[in-house]
């Protein structure tokens, strides 16, 4: 093996230096079983000069024996690893091969052209800068050049190579490479590749391979070996919004409190602000370490240490972002789905999924459609099945901090493991979440009245009923809550049958018990819509102000007084629970209405008047009220 | 309006930033062409002129900026295998490193080190000694982990030691199944471990180029290599039920040549086996054998000779050939090794069987 440098040779310390400065390159070749791949993946290793002699001398005796080239060299068998396959002759699975120039490293992933082996295709592109698809010139586009051309875009790679080859076979006629080329561009224009490069080769012999190809003279581009080199990916947009992962918490002592991880995208500076996501907690940076000692700054793909100027809760699975831009939180979300098992999904399935540090159990909940790799057509489907792509909503157990894969190929994908054999089932790339918590990991808030009802989609209030005993007021109000529980909403309903029985217990009816029965349930009803639910109260709640001190417990707005305004006749007359008659004859003593009064509410919100409307009607009455003044906005 | 600065200029950054000229004149002259024109002598208005020097100027700066910031290919390899090694440590209950005494199990150890710093790697170093293993290995491995401050498991076949197993008098294979392959499975059934890291390379052999860096193992240590569990992006399935575990190749992505390079580079302890000197050695079936200790029984004939070797590869020394060279620094071995034109594992006697043979020792629990 040697690299054709004769520094080498002359000063290898001179050579080292200079070796030091390579930059890295992965690739993903993909074609038809026949297209030449692993033919031409031998070729850039052979032409490299990255070979052994005893390599080489393994490959003639094996040509001769298993080789497809008659006399020539097989250079397909440096790269066909597995003995199974060697006899098969194809390629089963994803080989990473390794070669590298003065200028860069590369990393080949080799990935199959057999149908039943999208997924690995897919692996091979998921950390690929470039996709070399091959194409026999002989046969053009075909559906096999689609399908990896799609799989390419969908794992987000941005640069293609389209290697037509063979062209010996065709004597490199430029009419021929031109149709393909049109074609290729044609059918690919909507996959949101940012360049394409087609390039006419001979793997076979060498043509447009790391030379340039005097029997191809009319193609004036780089060959294959200089358009790698020269493609500038590694200062690919630094300018995106930092995004750290944080993969371990690193504490030696109680001294040390760092978190490490690779950066996903973007810069960080000592000093700069930075916010935690989901917890939405908010610090600067103190310092970038690493063992070789602390940083000003770091970029995308490093893996570093970050500690902060504070001390906060900060644990694997939280991403660590600039507070200009801090990526999205979600548990709902669109995602384009790769079914990589035999066993189909089934909506509805408990899954574990993993991002790139962080698992949780999660289910599709539902597959809008499938995805035909082939003509991208779009197909309503019950499960997916191998090698299947579905665009699939999905529900996790916790949320994740995340962005669109389109946006961000780190933060933006995860794995599908099966709970039961733990085998990856599949992958995912998401698209975007469902159901936003709308700026609540915007801020650094502590869970406040308005973060627990945000998370209720909610306005918490509390309805205050009151009126004659006999009213009507508890079968209202449980009616209403039915029709709030209907509607999404979280609600208590607190009344003489809960409150009486265990909190006041110890009161009766005497004027002074009545003021504190009110009191007490006042400030409980204030926990709970400070615990963002919607309160119904049921109680006579008989004096003004006790009412109004309930009012002023409340928060502006929060109080709606709801009269359950029936005649004190028509509430005797009904005497539902017989109470009327028994304080009539003096079996109750301060009933109200009878020997205790009734003070009428003159400012209630809403007012019943149950003669002429129905339980259902009065229900409906204040469910309206409250749509009206905005109590039931934001979705369910 | 001085038009040769700017082509000049333009020239400077078409080679420093790779990209063609060709593109910066796109960029610049919003003309691929236009630069190539103004060289050969071209005019151009005042106006277009004045733009294109502040494009320029504003190319040149980003530039700089941005490739200050750039990655050297070991830089982006080391941070693969830390990524690598923090996954572990966070993920698995428990883990160990397997350390081999070699090359790459010293650049593996130095990235576990940089991985946790300042923290200690969570996790101890294990290494399955055959009895057979060089001197100056033990030496090295047992001063090594003292300084890294790491525990040290050393594990040999008991049963193997019972019955005498050795490379001479029970051959090669056997030696190193019920030495290597059996001790190590012993080892990791005794400790249970979840993980196990080992420094291989998918260069090394083309089995290895098909596997994963979390690679499965069943309860008997078994490698299906037809049923691996997809691997995309870096993100890492690491859940095994009790019993299975994983072998974890956080330098999966390495070559030879990185090593050395990263090596040099990084100032990194290596055996001095490495390095040529003069050591007795006899030559056996044309592989020259270092007389380590007194247990190599000399054949009829067979007289130690000192000779100037080193190691290529460091093994059980009976079954590790060494090669005449000259090469005394690291660098000289860098450069030896660049001229060279015979692979690594040439010089491992149990490689050289049938080509397959790596793959079934593999499938049968090797490492």
């Amino acid at each position: 093996m040697s690299h054709l440098d004769d520094l080498i040779s002359e000063d290898i310390i001179a050579y080292l230096d200079a070796q030091e400065n390579k930059s890295f390159l992965r690739f993903i070749t993909c074609g038809s079983v026949d297209d030449g791949k692993s033919t031409l993946i031998g070729r850039l290793l052979y032409d490299s000069k990255l070979i052994y002699e005893d390599q080489l001398a393994a490959i003639e005796k094996d040509s001769k024996k298993s080789g497809t080239q008659g006399d020539k060299v097989d250079l397909a068998l440096l790269v066909d690893g597995l003995a199974a396959e060697r006899e098969q002759g194809i390629t089963i699975d994803v080989a990473y091969r390794f070669f590298s120039t003065d200028k860069r490293k590369f990393i080949v992933a080799d990935t199959p052209g057999h149908e039943q082996y999208t997924r690995n295709m897919a692996t091979g592109a998921s950390t690929a800068d470039v996709a070399i698809l091959l194409i026999d010139c002989r046969y053009g586009v075909q559906v096999q050049t689609r399908r990896h051309a799609f799989i390419a875009s969908l794992l987000g790679i941005k640069h293609v190579v389209c290697a037509i080859n063979k062209m010996d076979l065709v004597d490199f006629d430029q009419k021929v490479y031109n149709d393909i080329e049109y074609e290729f561009r044609e059918f690919s224009k909507d996959l949101g590749f940012s360049d394409i490069t087609c390039i006419p080769m001979s793997a076979l012999d060498g043509d447009n391979v790391t030379r340039g190809s005097e029997r191809a003279e009319w193609y004036s581009g780089d060959h294959l070996l200089g358009y790698l080199e020269n493609l500038d990916v590694d200062s690919a947009d630094l300018d995106r919004p930092f995004r750290l992962p944080v993969q371990w918490v690193n504490r030696p002592n109680l001294d040390f409190r760092g978190f490490s991880g690779t950066v996903a995208s973007g810069v960080i500076n000592v000093g700069d602000e930075i916010m935690v996501v989901p917890s939405g907690k908010r610090s600067k940076v103190k310092s970038i370490v690493t063992y070789d000692g602390e940083l000003d700054k770091a970029r995308e793909d490093m893996a570093i240490t970050l500690t902060l100027t504070d001390e906060i809760d900060i644990s694997r699975g939280d991403v660590i972002c600039k507070t200009d831009s801090p990526c999205e939180q979600a548990d709902q979300f669109q995602a384009h789905v790769l079914w990589m098992t035999e066993k189909e999904l089934f909506p509805g399935r408990q899954y574990i999924i993993k991002t790139a540090n962080k698992s949780a159990a999660a289910s599709i909940t539902n597959i809008k459609h499938r995805v035909d790799v082939n003509d991208l057509s779009e197909t309503a489907v019950k499960t997916l099945g191998l090698n299947e792509i579905g665009v699939c909503t999905i529900q996790t157990g916790a949320p994740f901090a995340f962005d669109p894969y389109r946006k961000n190929r780190n933060t933006g994908n995860f794995i599908i493991i099966d709970r039961a054999s733990n085998e990856t089932v599949g992958v995912g790339m998401l698209d975007f979440a469902l159901r936003r918590a709308k700026n609540v990991h915007w801020q650094d808030l502590d869970v406040s009245k308005k973060v627990r009802a945000a998370q209720k989609h909610q306005k918490p209030v509390m309805l205050w009923f009151t009126g004659l005993s006999g009213s009507g007021k508890s079968t209202i109000a449980n009616l209403v809550e039915k029709r709030l529980l209907d509607l999404g909403r979280h609600t208590y309903t607190l009344d003489g049958d809960n409150v009486r029985h265990g909190l006041n217990n110890d009161l009766g009816f005497t004027k002074a018990d009545r003021i504190e029965n009110i009191r007490r349930i006042a400030e409980v009803g204030k926990l709970m819509v400070d615990a963002g639910l919607i309160t119904l109260t049921s109680f006579i709640s008989p004096y003004a102000q006790e009412r109004r001190m309930a009012r002023e417990l409340q928060g502006e707005g929060e109080f709606i007084e709801i009269f359950v305004d029936t005649p004190l006749e028509v509430a005797e007359a009904r005497d539902v629970k017989g109470l009327y008659a028994k304080a009539r004859a003096g079996e109750i003593k301060n009933f109200t209405g009878i020997d205790s009064e009734y003070q009428e509410p003159e400012t209630a919100e809403i007012r019943i008047n149950t003669v002429d409307m129905t339980a259902d009607e009065a229900a409906e009455t204040i469910v309206a009220y409250l749509t009206e003044h905005g109590y039931l906005e934001g979705a369910a | 309006m001085d038009i040769n600065d700017l082509v000049t200029r333009a020239e400077a950054l078409a080679e420093t930033s790779g990209q063609s000229l060709s593109t910066i004149s796109r960029k610049v002259l919003n003309d691929g062409k236009g630069l190539a024109r103004l060289k050969d002598g071209g005019q151009c208005t005042m106006k277009t002129f004045d733009t294109a020097m502040a494009t320029l100027a504003r190319l040149e700066t980003k530039h700089a900026v941005d490739s200050s910031l750039n990655l050297t290919h070991l830089q982006r390899l080391e941070a693969e295998s830390i990524h690598i090694m923090r996954e572990v440590a966070a993920q698995c209950e428990n883990p160990v490193m397997l350390y081999s005494v070699g090359k790459d199990s010293s650049v593996m150890l130095h990235l576990a080190e940089k991985a946790f710093f300042p923290s200690r790697p969570p996790f101890p170093l294990m290494h399955v000694d055959t009895t057979w293993k060089f001197k100056e290995m033990i030496e090295f491995r047992d001063r090594r982990a003292a300084e890294v401050g790491m525990d040290l498991i050393v594990h040999i076949n008991q049963d193997g030691v019972a019955d005498n197993v050795g490379p001479f008098s029970h051959g090669s294979a056997v030696h190193t199944d019920v030495m290597k392959t059996q001790g190590l499975k012993q080892a990791l059934d005794k400790y249970r471990f979840d993980a196990a890291f080992g420094g291989a390379r998918r260069d090394e052999e083309k089995s290895r180029a098909k596997e994963r860096i979390f690679s499965f193992r069943n309860e008997n240590h078994r490698w299906d290599a037809k049923n691996q569990r997809p691997e995309l992006w870096n993100i890492y399935n690491t859940r095994v039920q009790k019993g299975q575990s994983m072998r974890v190749f956080p330098m999966s992505n390495w070559t030879e040549l990185d090593i050395w390079q990263y090596i040099y580079k990084e100032n990194i302890q290596i055996p001095d086996l490495y390095l040529s000197k003069k050591r007795p050695v006899v030559e056996r079936d044309g592989v020259l054998i270092l007389v380590d200790d007194d247990r190599l029984p000399l054949r009829d004939g067979e007289v130690p000779m000192e000779k100037m070797v080193r190691f290529r590869t460091l093994g059980c020394y009976p079954l590790t050939g060494a090669v005449e060279s000259e090469a005394a620094t690291l660098p000289d071995v860098i450069q030896e090794m660049l001229l060279t034109t015979t692979s690594e594992r040439q010089g491992r006697v149990i490689d050289s069987d049938a080509g397959a043979s790596m793959e079934q020792k593999k499938e049968e629990g090797y490492f």
